[in-house]
């Protein structure tokens, strides 16, 4: 049992990291990047295929996270650069690198059984402290990040182009940037979860969107009291995919029959979704408010 | 007010699904008590993982059962049959809880689900199916001697047989085309091994790899037109839209070779091939070796020990083939006779 539920925290802690890529993404850029599916097995695919050449697996998961970064920056260029479509080039992203990932692992199937890398010792305690050791080191970054003046500038290009663009900043460029961040701790979270799985496989990556999204959603639900205690939005994507996984783990442990777990899913998903409808647009005039004292507030600091 | 409405709704949800978990752990706590009784009784539990829902998958894992229930009579045995909805993520949850009941043995059909098993144990005895080449997916060390706790039955067709057949039957092709899944590499090993068999007979292939069911139409336009023969392998999504292939082959009169039974159903001419059915038996009658004590570590990897031929009259008809009494004989026939 305590194996079970050390490896499902394991889990939860992995996707997390795909989370705050996620959430860069979707929330703080506001851009609704598809792209993730495929980046996620382009980190996946590059670790692998680096790993059984001889690779140091930590530097796999640096190639890795360079390889998202790569990814990223042509979904913003794509976007910015061409003018298509936030949506779309996103999309076009995803299909291309379908073709790339499986020219990186040159079949759609790798193994790593063979092979030293991080997770190649089993102790599942062992696992988890390094996983809780890694993410929360990557979440002080994020964090830190988002307190330096690109950060700040990355945040407000979400809620008010316009403004950035008044106060001479590029908006393009964060953008970029942004979606550069974004895909790059997608890819990085789907380097650890290739080695924590022990294979890499072309489709590992499908339906990680959706899963991302439900559990920043949950996530926001569940533990949105925690903010007024001066919990990050960070850590709240974190604890949102570690309860996601929780709940999944629930659902094949019940034994839901196999062929109505999707929609057990989807229902799920509406309950949930569903109370962020009703409640967003008062949500989002508080959050412009509290946008434009942020603003005032940089502008008092920069001055 | 209307903030405090969805913060009330919020609330609901949350606890709803606290009562959700709070049920289903007392479930578990239930079911792993009857587990602890029943252990007196020597129930044989066998976790069953299972990547996808798919016609050939679900007949490897019913065969399993069938046989391993007439082979261990008078034995309890218990399947816990879990199926990863195609998400591998799911396939690894799986096999950790596997673990955590400590199942005497798991059964594990099509390569991404042997993969996280193998990953998640070492210990438990894992019988696979459906795994094409069981050596590349990193399960075991060589065909005749794993090495490892995996042993089972890989689904590779016997693809110079079915060469061999489709000689027999008189078509002489020089170009055989094969359309299949990037996304697989069952199919890949497939290919693989076809072009290998197909240079002894002088036939080239002209492969076509396609992602999604969308793209068959226009790409095999374009490979129908080069092509004298069509291969379909043992593939997702192939299987999937076989009907559509065979029609299309049909309306230009080409012959489709078919790598499994369900093809030749679909409308392909002929297979000489795997039966998932008895696959799922074969890999039953393995798993009764290794409860009965043998060690799976030493059991060899076993293909289709009958791979059967099928023949679909209709489409030989339309075709204008007309097939020699002595291979009828022998055939599973589909169709008006």
């Amino acid at each position: 049992m305590t194996d079970l539920i050390l490896s499902t925290l394991a889990q939860g802690l992995i996707f997390s990291i795909a989370g705050l890529g996620i959430y860069i993404s979707f929330r703080i850029l506001d851009f609704p990047d598809l792209s993730v599916d495929s980046t996620f097995t382009t980190g996946a695919s590059i670790s692998a295929i680096s790993i059984i050449n001889g690779v140091n697996p930590f530097i796999s998961i640096v190639l890795s996270l360079f390889g998202g970064l790569i990814a990223g920056s042509i979904t913003g260029i794509l976007h910015v650069k061409f003018k298509i479509t936030n949506i779309l080039s996103g999309i076009i992203v995803m299909i291309g690198l379908y073709s790339v990932n499986l020219r990186i692992m040159g079949k759609s199937n790798l193994h790593l059984f063979d092979t030293i890398h991080i997770f190649s010792e089993k102790n599942h305690i062992y696992k988890l402290a390094f996983l809780i050791i890694f993410t929360l080191f990557l979440k002080v970054i994020i964090d830190f990040f988002f307190k330096t003046e690109i950060g700040y500038v990355l945040k407000a290009v979400g809620q008010n182009q316009k403004f950035i663009t008044g106060m001479g900043f590029d908006v393009d460029r964060y953008k970029i940037l942004g979606l550069a961040l974004a895909n790059g701790l997608v890819a990085l979270s789907g380097s650890l979860y290739t080695q924590y799985q022990g294979f890499s496989d072309i489709s590992m990556g499908i339906g990680l969107i959706v899963s991302a999204l439900a559990s920043i959603v949950i996530g926001e639900m569940a533990f949105k009291n925690l903010k007024r205690f001066g919990v990050q939005n960070s850590s709240i994507v974190i604890l949102g995919s570690i309860f996601y996984r929780g709940i999944l783990s629930l659902a094949l442990q019940i034994g839901v029959e196999p062929s109505d777990l999707k929609l057990v899913t989807a229902l799920l998903m509406v309950l949930i979704l569903s109370k962020g409808i009703f409640n967003s647009s008062k949500e989002k005039i508080v959050k412009r408010r509290l946008n434009s004292d942020f603003i005032k507030r940089y502008i008092q600091n920069f001055q | 007010m209307k903030l405090k409405k969805t913060v009330l709704s919020g609330v609901i949800t949350f606890f709803s699904i606290v009562v959700l978990t709070g049920c289903a752990s007392f479930n578990l706590d239930a079911s792993t008590l009857s587990e602890q009784d029943s252990a007196m009784d020597k129930e044989i539990f066998i976790g069953i993982s299972q990547i996808a829902e798919h016609p050939a998958l679900d007949n490897a894992r019913e065969g399993f059962k069938e046989s391993i229930l007439e082979l261990a009579e008078g034995k309890k045995i218990v399947f816990i049959e879990k199926n990863a909805q195609g998400d591998i993520s799911n396939a690894q949850m799986i096999a950790e809880s596997f673990k955590k009941d400590k199942v005497d043995m798991i059964y594990a059909i099509a390569t991404p689900s042997a993969q996280s098993a193998y990953n998640t144990t070492k210990d438990i005895p894992i019988i696979i199916s459906a795994v094409t080449d069981p050596v590349a997916a990193g399960l075991v060390k060589n065909i005749n001697t794993p090495g490892t706790n995996v042993s089972g039955t890989s689904d590779l067709a016997p693809i110079k047989k079915q060469l061999e057949l489709l000689l027999e039957l008189e078509i002489k092709p020089q170009t055989i085309g094969f359309i299949y899944n990037t996304s697989e590499k069952n199919s890949e090993v497939q290919l693989d091994v076809l072009k290998e068999e197909a240079k002894h007979f002088g036939i080239e292939i002209e492969a076509l790899g396609v992602t999604s069911i969308t793209e068959i139409e226009q790409g095999l336009d374009v490979l129908l037109n080069k092509v004298d023969a069509l291969y379909t392998p043992a593939d997702n999504l192939i299987a999937s839209s076989i009907r559509f292939l065979t029609s299309k082959a049909l309306e230009k009169s080409i012959p489709v070779l078919g790598a499994e039974v369900a093809h030749v159903e679909g409308g392909a001419l002929f297979t000489l091939g795997v039966d998932y059915l008895e696959l799922g038996r074969q890999s039953g009658e393995m798993a009764y070796r290794v409860l009965t004590g043998e060690n799976i570590s030493e059991m060899a990897i076993e293909t289709s020990k009958n791979p059967s031929i099928s023949i679909n009259l209709d489409t030989a008809r339309i075709l204008g083939i007309s097939i020699d009494e002595s291979i009828l004989q022998k055939s599973e026939l589909i169709g008006d006779k």
